[in-house]
């Protein structure tokens, strides 16, 4: 079975096909380019280098959040469409699990961490090195990173970070796990298509597919205008 | 003409998911439009962020009960086209991405369609003799423009408002006296029950010759009326208050829009968007025509709000000059004729 996945949910576009034995390629652009300029090139290019027809592809999986919410829907619809034209199924994948799954092995905790302004990060906790494979431990949550150290700390679990995160929190981190926490190296520190991709073509084996007319994103945040609308319920109630 | 030629076409550019196919760009095989207008309702205007989730929930099962109700499958249709702009860029890369994916994975032309360029080719949709040159007036929610249409994707702004939208105007309108949103309905109907001469509204003609519009001025002189009846603890009769403040920014746009005619001798006038629907407005633009000798066209009211059967008209004109876009195509929130 052949999985075409990508990942548009930061800065960086992602995209790579995999089949049952391996990941036959992948491309990834770190730069701010704008992405729904890039991202059906990118995959078009991606799949000609790869020598794969889009008829042969069996599954389409795309990061589903969270992230940055524009981002995110230019990933989305464009999967959609993909996966509606083509009749085959669609496959969502939580970005933090796409990330967490590039360092997998790692024996302790994995803590992926995105940045989502309004100081705070989208994350989750992961429990690594498994012989298994690698397992989620908490919800996807939206909150202040001082939180999630906490939370951290108190396991005293040794934890690798990763994510767009760190270019804000890298030294915070530092500060308060000391040698309980390391980092990931530039090389799996951002999203990979190729991550993606796996993880969809495991959910396509378990039969745990999508349709791209019910497809939603995770956007674990509201948007703005709810927050404020709740909260000025909430004060004339009160 | 002799080869058929079937159009899908997509438009999110606001608060409408629309999927339309047409044939020849005049037969309207379907046209679905899943208004959000409710979702919207409590925050009295457009959320962008709620628009584009919605849109994103809304695409696929709207272009697919497109094709289901035109009778056509995805292997029938020609050519894909979807609104680029301008509009909420939120919501027009929803309608753009899932388009250009289409259009990439069974390999048809795409064809990224200005969304008041598809507004005024409403009118080739319900008048299938129509062919250009004419003078269009688009008034909708978010656009006043004045259009000269010399031929097929050919175009002269003649003049358009330097700050608020016609729309936008019954919008605020609406807001201030309390009536809910959208505005325009609600304060077309009201004014059918008001005298238009009983409160006198200013009306903005600007420099001489000039075809712009302005509405704040009107806007402006509605709020401090308001203001005024409240304090001195007087009436509002909201029928009056409508019909006068209605028929102020429709005497402008009708003397406007005649001033367009005379300059470009032309005998054929169009109406396009949202507030072409008003009542009032096409009421005055034909008992002038009928006295200046000019016919007034202007498309039904489900052609008038945004739909992608307009979309998908003005896409086949533009496919058949070769104007056809590659996976490239991005949304842009200002794009100009
Ligand atoms: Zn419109």
């Amino acid at each position: 079975m052949k999985v075409l996945g990508f990942d548009t949910s930061s800065i960086v576009a992602t995209a790579a096909v995999v089949d049952d034995e391996k990941l036959v390629c992948e491309c990834i652009i770190n730069n701010k380019k704008n992405h729904s300029e890039k991202l059906l090139p990118l995959i078009s290019e991606m799949l000609k280098n790869a020598e794969v027809a889009l008829e042969e592809l069996n599954g389409i999986a795309v990061a589903q959040g969270p992230g940055s919410f524009t981002g995110l829907r230019i990933g989305a619809a464009t999967a959609k469409g993909l996966a509606y034209a083509l009749g085959i199924p669609l496959l969502g994948v939580p970005t933090l699990d796409g990330l967490a799954y590039n360092v997998k092995h790692f024996r302790g905790l994995i803590c992926p961490i995105l940045n989502a302004r309004r100081n705070q990060v989208y994350t989750a906790l992961y429990e690594g090195g498994l012989d298994s494979g690698f397992r989620r431990i908490t919800d996807y949550m939206a909150v202040n990173i001082g939180k999630i150290l906490d939370r951290i700390q108190s396991t005293g679990k040794r934890v690798i970070f990763l994510g767009d995160g760190l270019d804000v929190y890298r030294q915070h981190i530092a500060a308060q796990l000391k040698d309980k926490g390391v980092f990931a190296s530039q090389a799996f520190n951002m999203p990979s298509a190729a991550s993606v991709a796996m993880l969809g073509l495991e959910k396509l084996r378990k039969g745990l597919e999508q349709s791209a007319f019910e497809f939603t994103p995770l956007y674990v945040r509201r948007s703005q205008a709810e927050i404020q609308y709740e909260k000025r319920k909430r004060e004339r109630s009160n | 003409m002799t080869e058929s030629c079937v159009v899908l076409a997509i438009e999110t550019s606001c608060d409408e998911t629309s999927a339309a196919v047409v044939e020849n760009g005049r037969y309207v095989l379907s046209n679905i439009i899943a208004s959000q207008v409710d979702l919207h309702k409590k925050f009295g205007g457009v959320v962008p962020e709620i628009a584009s989730r919605k849109h994103l929930e809304m695409v696929i099962p709207v272009i697919h009960e497109a094709l289901e109700a035109s009778g056509a499958a995805l292997s029938n249709i020609d050519v894909l086209a979807v609104t680029k702009g301008p509009g909420l860029v939120g919501a027009l890369l929803v309608g753009v991405s899932a388009v250009k994916a289409i259009a990439f994975a069974r390999k048809l032309p795409l064809i990224g369609v200005n969304h008041i360029e598809g507004h005024i080719y409403a009118n080739f949709l319900e008048h299938r003799e129509l062919n250009p040159p004419f003078v269009c007036l688009i008034v909708s929610g978010g656009h006043t423009q004045l259009v000269y249409m010399k031929d097929h994707g050919c175009y002269e702004i003649m003049g358009q408002t330097r700050d608020d939208a016609a729309g936008e105007a019954f919008d605020k309108a609406a807001r201030a006296l309390n009536l809910g949103y959208p505005g325009g309905p609600v304060i077309d109907k009201l004014a059918r029950e008001g005298d238009p001469n009983k409160i006198e509204f200013p009306r903005a003609y600007l420099e001489e010759g000039s075809l712009d519009f302005s509405f704040s001025g009107v806007k402006t002189a509605l709020l401090n009326y308001i203001n005024s009846k409240k304090q001195k603890n007087q009436e509002i009769v909201v029928e009056d208050v409508a019909a006068g403040y209605q028929e102020a920014i429709v005497d402008v746009l009708v003397d406007k829009t005649f001033q367009a005619v005379k300059y470009k001798k032309v005998n054929v006038l169009t109406l396009a968007g949202g507030v072409a629907a008003n009542s009032r407005l096409r009421q005055k633009l034909v008992e002038r025509g009928e006295e200046e000798g000019v016919k007034i066209l202007y498309p039904g009211i489900h052609l008038c709000t945004d739909n992608a059967a307009m979309i998908a008209s003005a896409a086949f004109y533009r496919y058949k000059k070769g104007d056809i876009a590659d996976l490239t195509l991005n949304a842009h929130a200002r794009l100009s004729l």
